[in-house]
């Protein structure tokens, strides 16, 4: 029986490895293997007599092409900081409980479940050129021409922003519940005022689970794709790294430097999980988690 | 007072986000039955005929017949071949475990943007790609995954003894599965198979990336007409999206009888260990 060997470190018998197996096999050649597959392809490129690097000399040498990760960056760090202090906003106002707390959470959880396809489609007529939010500010006689809001960077930061925030506020606000209320009371009973107890009590504690939501956000936001298709301007001003990297792959049919640019998209995701990880170093991480409201 | 001027802006900020999804929702929702909708307030005619013509043009019995053939396989395969596994990964403790929680966290952490051009680019390879196999295969590389780690809270909870009394009773191992396990995991099993059927029904990337003519799934096509703007009536593109949500919210409401919303997204500390 494995139970007995409990106290070595390995409970690996043959039923376990069995259990494991299927999925684990799953996951390696669908995910591990075309990943690897993906960095091999992407150094043979398509013309012979070419360099291996030469999809990726060929990307940082198009304007066309390099542009789109600055546009891409552009697109994402507002967003991100933009759903971030939101969610924090709400999440810490939301920490002991509201009134409809179920409520309001489920329907802050449809916008995830609708998807970003149908959300899109709504933006575009809920605030498009003759969209309700234009009619509404006309009729009203705030703004003498309508306000352009989508098919340009607003929008697409609009649709990122309505399907990343109801994920950022759920993570934040599971942190946020978890952290032990006996601290705060202490802090003002201390004498703190809510600031002081923000600043000096809470942000600290706050701080680790606020960098992981903001690496998730901008992980999810720098792949954008939908709604920077739909909502935005994909030949323009919102043509972001995933936007050339599918254009290559399925109008280009070009698989090779397809590949290259995905792997420059992970790239980039990388060294912004990296700068992450490392701004979470630097800062002097508090440990004391409690056991509040779960 | 500061305190109630607080609460007064975070009321206001959650009015505003809840007005502005039921804006987003509702001119969805008006514009499928509207006539022609130009310029004003609401539509001076309502119809019904959009539904019928999305019904009819964008093959809709179809495109629902694939979808839910696509998310009930998925749901099918994540949970037969995440279930053995979350058990193991609850119950047993090994070296490579940390590395294997990471490695199934990966697909779900990466986003599928990202992987789901090389994946594709492979699938093709092999001939899958394009087809409704293709899909099924794409989707399941987060959704195996996603089995797992809503499955493994739940073994957790299953208190160990009950196994070893049910083997000391003489049980075997398959007898500990069916009259030990299964019921006692039922709640989980269904909590993981709605999560994955909503998931996989809204999943756009890697479905797109996959789909050929005959294997779009309801967003892809949704997708599609959209894109395609100005060729088809935006009414009944809207009554197609129409269609889709409530697909979505009927998997939905079922899955809130036996979900927390909190579950559909990841515990921060649960990720760690």
């Amino acid at each position: 029986m494995a139970r007995i060997r409990s106290d070595s470190r390995s409970e690996l018998d043959l039923v376990a490895i069995l259990c494991l197996a299927p999925s684990l096999l799953y996951v390696l050649a669908m995910f591990v293997y075309p990943f690897l597959y993906g960095i091999y392809i992407s150094l043979q490129p398509k013309k012979r007599d070419a360099g291996i690097f030469s999809n990726y000399v060929a990307f940082f040498n198009d304007a066309y092409q390099y542009n789109t990760i600055k546009t891409t960056f552009m697109l994402a760090l507002p967003t991100t900081v933009a759903v971030v202090l939101a969610a924090l906003f709400l999440a810490y106002g939301m920490r002991r409980g509201i009134w409809f707390e179920r409520t309001i959470t489920t329907i802050l959880v449809l916008p995830i479940s609708l998807g970003v396809v149908f959300l899109s489609e709504g933006i575009l007529g809920f605030y498009g050129h003759n969209g309700w939010l234009n009619q509404l500010l006309l009729a009203a006689g705030l703004i003498e021409n309508p306000l352009e809001l989508t098919h340009n960077s607003i929008g697409v930061t609009f649709s990122l922003f309505m399907q990343n925030f109801p994920f950022c506020f759920l993570m934040l606000l599971g942190y946020i519940s978890g952290i032990d209320p006996s601290l705060e009371s202490s802090a003002r009973m201390l004498g703190a005022g809510p600031w002081t107890i923000f600043r000096r009590v809470m942000f600290p504690l706050i701080a680790p689970g606020l960098i992981i939501a903001f690496a998730l956000v901008f992980v999810m936001s720098f792949a954008v794709f939908p709604s920077a298709v739909m909502v935005g301007q994909p030949a323009g001003s919102t043509r972001t790294i995933s936007i050339a990297a599918y254009q290559q792959a399925f109008e280009q049919y070009d698989m090779s430097y397809a590949s290259a640019i995905a792997v420059i998209m992970g790239l980039c995701q990388l060294a912004a999980l990296v700068v992450i990880v490392l701004v979470r170093r630097r800062m002097t991480i508090a440990t004391t988690m409690g056991v509040g409201k779960r | 007072m500061r305190g109630r001027m607080w609460k007064l802006a975070i009321y206001l900020f959650l009015l505003g986000f809840i007005l502005n999804l039921l804006g987003i929702v509702t001119h969805v929702v008006v514009s499928s039955f509207a006539k022609r909708w130009f310029g004003k307030p609401l539509p001076p005619a309502f119809t019904t005929d959009w539904f019928t013509y999305a019904w009819r043009e964008f093959e809709l019995s179809h495109v629902l017949f694939i979808t839910l053939f696509i998310a009930l396989a998925v749901v099918f395969i994540a949970l037969a071949i995440g279930f053995p596994a979350a058990y193991v990964l609850a119950r047993r403790n090994f070296n490579a475990k940390p590395v294997l929680l990471l490695l199934y966290f990966l697909p779900l952490l990466i986003p599928q943007m990202t992987y789901g051009i090389p994946l594709a680019t492979t699938l093709y390879g092999f001939g899958v790609g394009g087809t409704v196999i293709g899909v099924i295969l794409a989707v399941l590389v987060p959704m195996v995954p996603l089995a797992v780690f809503v499955l493994l809270p739940f073994f957790e909870q299953i208190s160990l003894n009950l196994e070893w009394s049910a083997q000391m009773l003489g049980a075997s191992r398959l007898q500990i599965f069916r009259r030990i396990l299964l019921p006692l995991m039922l709640p989980g099993i269904l909590t993981a198979g709605l999560l994955v059927l909503v998931n996989t029904i809204s999943n756009f990337e890697l479905a797109f990336l996959l789909a050929g003519g005959g294997s779009q799934t309801l967003v892809v096509a949704l997708y599609y007409n959209v894109f395609a703007g100005g060729v088809r009536p935006v009414y009944s593109i809207d009554a197609m999206a129409v269609i889709y949500m409530c697909t979505v919210m009927a998997v939905l409401l079922v899955a809130l009888r036996f979900v927390r919303p909190t579950q559909m997204v990841f515990r921060l500390d649960g990720r760690r260990n």
